[in-house]
């Protein structure tokens, strides 16, 4: 293992000068004994599988429900009228980002990142800035191995899981990651990437799982949709100079224990949050009969 | 550590809409039918904590079942996977459970057929990585990313360092291993993860040891 914490990752990439990517394919060459243009490769089929999610999404979805799908086409639409208030490059980040989970939601095929129900926080991102860093297609996959860097260790520090931790272990998680990939893409050190990190996590603390009738479309979709604005401005604060006064492992291991105090109603039951208020217990008898669960 | 690679992380490609309700079901599924060794005819599949409060939901059900199907977790088939197990003449019967188990998603999964019935119990611990934690009420941890070798045999002195020996012959090196067994001399089990793939040599090898009653190779 080359890394245990963001502190030893940050640090390794350093001492090495390389980028965070490259330490995470230098760990996965080790783990899997495969070789690196093979790790490259099946990296590349999971950049495929979330741009063709994202195109789905754009040109419209539905879900079986019928509770989500068509949100990513309203912002689309409203970003070409050309007149929006937070700006097109966030906002087609939000649109793709929603586009990913709509495609979720509709039982389509999408690429856990790092859960389904955060899936469209990192592609959403990277295919908006995308458009501003023109990137190669080898930066694409970096972005993600950086992504994973990130994932890996709190996956394997704390959760991420929204049974385990809650929404922020997954959107929260998410959208730490793809700020700091954003960071990274941008030219930024592996120290900013971390900061992006840590500033986004905290913003996401305390996050609920609370899916209405435990599906995985209300609020979910839409907690993609902040993850990846969250993540946007999170990334830009870090590339301005702004740090964390919280170190990044500490704020990845607050998120674990706020996680493991959270009462499970709150944890992916369906039975807290959103999915205990009116309209939601309504969603649910509507869409499984009332007594089926 | 709990994830190993990259694409525990990023990934699997997978069909919506939990990648723990609905890929790491269907993983925990077609383990299963991994260790059966073929299809079986009837499948008893019970819920607990998440699981059991939000199957219906992500889509659990139909994933084991496409598991159990041995389908992948990115086939289209997974959201027709009711009809297509009954249609497969499998008869698939759900339990919701209230027992609080030490993960919240936890499934037990009995499959079986004329001939024998295997129980194994799964954990989706989050982003499609899972981990069995118990076959035929032992207690093991199998991951299911690295090849295994599951002995089953019966408790005495020395077998171990005879199976490890026929590993050791065939240049296989051990991961992960872990013993366990039900009472002193009485039936035991050996979940051996391995580095390298595993040829049916070694398997046959294995299985012609004194006191080894069964071997399951997950050696894909």
């Amino acid at each position: 293992m080359l890394f245990r914490n963001v502190a030893e990752l940050v640090k390794l990439a350093e001492s090495r000068k390389v980028k965070i990517a490259e330490i995470m394919i230098q760990q996965e060459i080790d783990f899997s004994g495969l070789a690196r243009e093979q790790i490259i490769e099946k990296m590349d089929r999971n950049l495929t599988v979330m741009e063709q999610a994202i195109e789905r999404g754009l040109s419209g979805v539905k879900s079986f429900s019928g509770l989500t799908g068509g949100d990513a086409v309203l912002l689309q639409n409203y970003i070409k009228r050309g007149k929006t208030l937070s700006g097109a490059i966030l906002l087609d980040a939000v649109s793709k980002a929603v586009a990913t989970n709509e495609v979720n939601a509709a039982m389509g095929t999408i690429c856990a990142t790092p859960t389904a129900g955060s899936a469209g926080v990192v592609p959403g991102t990277l295919f908006a800035v995308k458009d501003v860093l023109m990137p190669s297609r080898q930066e694409m996959i970096e972005f993600l191995f950086t992504a994973a860097a990130f994932g890996f260790v709190v996956a394997n520090n704390a959760s991420i899981s929204g049974a385990a931790g809650g929404c922020q272990a997954e959107v929260g998680s998410a959208s730490g990651m793809a700020a700091a990939s954003i960071v990274e893409m941008a030219g930024g050190t592996p120290k900013q990437c971390a900061e992006a990190f840590a500033i986004t996590l905290k913003n996401m603390l305390g996050l609920v799982c609370d899916p209405v009738a435990g599906l995985v479309e209300v609020p979910c979709v839409k907690r993609n949709a902040m993850g990846a604005s969250n993540a946007m401005t999170a990334a830009d604060m870090a590339l301005a100079g702004i740090t964390s006064r919280i170190p990044c492992d500490e704020v990845i291991s607050a998120m674990y224990k706020i996680g493991q105090s959270m009462p499970s109603a709150l944890r992916e039951t369906g039975q807290g949050g959103l999915a205990a208020t009116p309209t939601g217990k309504a969603l649910e008898a509507k869409i499984f009969g009332s007594g089926l669960k | 550590m709990k994830y190993r690679s990259a694409f525990d992380i990023i990934g699997p490609i997978m069909i919506g809409p939990s990648s723990s309700h609905t890929a790491g079901a269907a993983r925990i599924g077609r383990m299963a039918r991994t260790l059966f060794g073929r299809q079986p005819k009837k499948a008893v599949i019970s819920l607990y904590g998440s699981f059991a409060k939000t199957f219906k939901g992500h889509g659990t059900d139909v994933a084991i079942v496409g598991g159990i199907l041995d389908f992948d977790t990115f086939d289209l088939r997974i959201p027709n996977s009711l009809q297509l197990a009954k249609e497969a003449g499998i008869e698939v019967i759900f339990q919701i459970e209230d027992t609080v188990t030490d993960h919240p998603n936890t499934v037990k999964i009995r499959i079986e057929d004329d001939k024998k019935d295997l129980e194994v119990v799964g954990i989706s611990i989050g982003g499609g990585t899972i981990e069995i934690v118990e076959l035929n009420s032992f207690k093991l941890r199998l991951s299911g990313s690295n090849p295994a070798i599951l002995v089953v045999h019966n408790d005495r002195a020395g077998l171990i360092s005879a199976v490890t020996n026929i590993l050791a012959q065939h240049e296989i090196n051990i991961g992960h291993m872990e013993v366990s067994r039900k009472d002193k001399g009485q039936m035991a089990l050996m979940a051996i993860e391995v580095d390298q793939r595993v040829e049916d040599i070694v398997i046959e090898e294995l299985k012609a040891l004194e006191h080894v009653t069964q071997i399951i190779g997950m050696v894909e």
